[in-house]
């Protein structure tokens, strides 16, 4: 779906507005990585502008602090209409290690919306340009939840998960 | 100074093509790469080291009863395999997967439900011996219960306004 709005909506250029939310500078040296010669992402018309009121999309690393949150609001803002949000790291995506720490939101979709995430701590530069290949939609996703299950055959696990949330919890033993 | 530049433009010549075909050709990863966990139901004892170890928490059990319940937040795995070291039944090991970016965070949340064996001895499965430990934990093993889960959040996070902080400059300005 987004593919084929990006394709819609940029059909030639994606221009990048990089950000850093409290990152530990890793993910933008990776991100950096994508841009030398050897990732070259510009191939595909992408390229980093120095103002967020040129850029089609936001690159974001690092889980949003609570003092750089109203910033990143205020840069979301300024973007021109339509645009694109690149979450870049564990840290953008899910918080990482801060995730549930005081003064770290844990996530720029706490904030933002995100169109696109891009898990790893870092992502290879690899992983960056197979993310911006995605957005654009020249490359298939490939990953999926992996749900499994090991119980006896005949087991009705909605059942017993009902009763089991229905019954008190009752803590025996040595007290 | 047009010698330097010759010698550059001489070097550049030479260089050739250094850019990777990579999205349009897949790529070969290193030996030992770290990627995407990867889990075998069938193997995994439900012990809980992977919760213990896991830095970012991205690993949740949560006990009910006979049934155990492993999550993976792989949205926040750092790809550390701490997990593969310590699992004693190689059920949890990395992968070369790289290729992880998606539009959907649904795609970065695992899941593994085991049942669980009960003791010969008291009929019971698993439970903390410490009774601190038990009523700090509430079934839920490697981490409490999270905002990911339908029991809310810590209350350790506070509320978020975004309230800029304009107000205060313009109190400074007019007190100066």
């Amino acid at each position: 779906m987004i593919s084929d709005l990006c394709k819609k909506m940029f059909p030639k250029s994606l221009w990048l507005y990089h950000t850093n939310c409290g990152s530990c500078n890793g993910c933008d040296i990776e991100v950096i990585d994508v841009l030398t010669p050897y990732y070259d992402v510009e191939r595909f018309g992408m390229k980093l502008v120095g103002s967020p009121r040129h850029a089609d999309a936001l690159v974001v690393a690092g889980p949003v602090s609570r003092q750089v949150a109203p910033a990143l609001r205020r840069l979301y803002e300024a973007t021109p209409n339509p645009k694109v949000v690149i979450a870049v790291g564990a840290c953008s995506v899910g918080g990482n290690i801060w995730f549930d720490t005081y003064n770290v939101l844990g996530g720029v979709d706490t904030v933002i919306p995100v169109s696109m995430y891009i898990p790893g701590c870092p992502p290879r530069p690899e992983a960056i340009v197979y993310g911006a290949a995605l957005a654009l939609g020249l490359v298939p996703k490939k990953v999926a939840a992996q749900k499994e299950e090991h119980l006896p055959e005949g087991f009705d696990l909605e059942a017993y998960l009902k009763g089991w949330e229905e019954t008190p919890i009752v803590y025996p033993g040595r007290i | 100074m047009f010698k330097a530049k010759f010698k550059e433009a001489v070097i550049c010549l030479g260089a050739g093509r250094v850019t990777l075909p990579y999205p349009f050709e897949p790529v070969q990863v290193p030996a030992k790469f770290r990627g995407k966990i990867k889990f075998d139901a069938r193997k995994c004892i439900g012990c809980g080291g992977c919760a213990n170890v896991c830095p970012p928490r991205c690993i949740v059990i949560e006990d009910m009863g006979e049934v155990s319940r492993i999550m993976f937040h792989l949205d926040r795995c750092i790809q550390c395999a701490r997990c593969f070291e310590v699992c004693p039944e190689d059920a949890i090991w990395p992968t070369d997967a790289f290729e992880t970016a998606t539009p959907d965070k649904a795609d970065l949340k695992s899941e593994m439900t085991l049942w669980m064996a009960t003791c010969q001895r008291c009929g019971r499965c698993f439970e903390y011996d410490n009774v601190i430990d038990k009523f700090a934990s509430k079934r839920w093993r490697g981490r409490g219960p999270g905002d990911e889960n339908k029991h809310g959040s810590f209350p350790t996070k506070p509320p978020l306004d975004f309230v800029m902080p304009t107000s205060l400059v313009k109190e400074s300005e007019e007190s100066l």
